[in-house]
């Protein structure tokens, strides 16, 4: 059998097992309408929690792509102080980090696309719903408790299918919250442990630490060079600057001559 | 007839997309049974559009119930098998579970 049908079947059959237990079909209409705006409330709490969790790993993501930019910095620097070792160290780390931002970045779209569905679904509801209270006072109004049964039948039947449907949209954006709260709890334990500080060492990023050791050291050599140079500047020998000039200075002439070079092979 | 695609609301759909429908969705029901999680998706994907896309939405005032309902169109089988098996609903008009 088709499977449109019969969820079509499921949902009316709820609707009548409903419509069955009601005594007086204009009861049904008040209760039936102080369910709906319980279900409203619902709905729009399932829309703040889902948004929630979106932030929660929105912070999550500016924290880890913060780590990313950081390690990658390391290994600028550990090539500069000629540690390939540690270079490599920290883009491992980097590559690790990566993966994860990657991967919450997926949940992130699929929360955002969670919360849009939702925020829908709840005008869609409340637009229904202000239906109904005046459907249901008309029927009130117009109608015996006898006469008043094949419109309340439609109007329940009506709104019943559209609970259920914002039912278990609620439900969807719950199963997925809960999914994403265990893992941005397992990612906020990494972030506080400091694990993320450092993937690669058993100690507090080590590759930093390695890394200061040797600025320190550099740091007063380039501090020696940069005064040299600026003694050397001030002097009226020119010979060194130009020498080292020469390096920024070549590199722009022999890209005029590579078109040359291409043709030729 | 009408339509709803649960997630999305209820659409009227003239006979020619019916017709359409009704033959995609024995498709659908072959994928549930194969648990085809591709050909599952491929059709259910194109039957939301069909009806996203012939259909016009039934006004809010409007209280009629659905010929077909189509499940969320980000549905996987393991979903629709269980909706199918233990036809839980919840949060009725009467009584929210």
């Amino acid at each position: 059998m088709s499977v449109m049908k019969r969820v079509s079947l499921i949902f009316r059959a709820k609707a009548n097992r409903a419509l069955d237990r009601m005594e007086d079909p204009r009861e049904t209409l008040d209760y039936s309408y102080q369910q709906q705006v319980e279900m409203l409330t619902r709905v729009r709490r399932g829309v703040a929690d889902v948004a929630t969790s979106r932030k929660r790993v929105e912070l999550q993501m500016n924290s880890l792509q913060k780590e990313v930019t950081r390690r990658d910095n390391q290994a600028r620097d550990a090539l500069a102080k000629n540690r390939e070792d540690l270079a490599r160290a920290a883009l491992q780390s980097k590559a690790s980090l990566q993966g994860q931002l990657n991967d919450l970045q997926v949940q992130y779209s699929s929360l955002q696309e969670q919360e849009e569905k939702l925020t829908l679904a709840s005008q869609r509801l409340q637009a229904k719903v202000d239906a109904f209270r005046t459907r249901k006072e008309t029927i009130k109004a117009t109608y015996t408790a006898a006469e008043a049964q094949t419109r309340i039948n439609e109007a329940f039947s009506g709104i019943s299918e559209e609970m259920g449907d914002i039912g278990l949209a609620i439900q969807r954006a719950e199963d997925k919250t809960a999914q994403m709260q265990a893992r941005a709890g397992a990612i906020d334990e990494l972030l506080a442990s400091g694990a993320l500080e450092d993937h690669v060492g058993g100690t507090p990023d080590h590759i930093q630490a390695e890394l200061d050791q040797i600025g320190a050291g550099s740091g007063i050599e380039a501090e020696l060079a940069r005064m040299r140079g600026e003694l050397e500047a001030s002097a009226p020998r020119q010979i060194e600057s130009s020498a080292n000039g020469d390096a920024p200075g070549s590199t722009g002439a022999p890209t005029a001559e590579r078109p040359q070079a291409g043709d030729g092979s | 007839m009408i339509v709803r695609i649960l997630g999305e609301g209820q659409f009227k759909v003239g006979d020619e997309a019916a017709a359409k429908l009704a033959v995609l969705d024995k498709d659908l029901d072959a994928a549930v049974e194969a648990s085809d999680e591709a050909a599952f998706k491929a059709v259910l994907g194109a039957s939301a559009r069909l009806v996203r896309e012939s259909g016009t939405r039934v006004p809010d005032e409007e209280f009629v119930t659905a010929d077909f309902i189509l499940p969320f169109a980000d549905a996987t089988v393991a979903e629709v098998r269980k909706l199918l098996a233990d036809g839980k609903i919840p949060g009725d008009a009467v009584g929210l579970t």
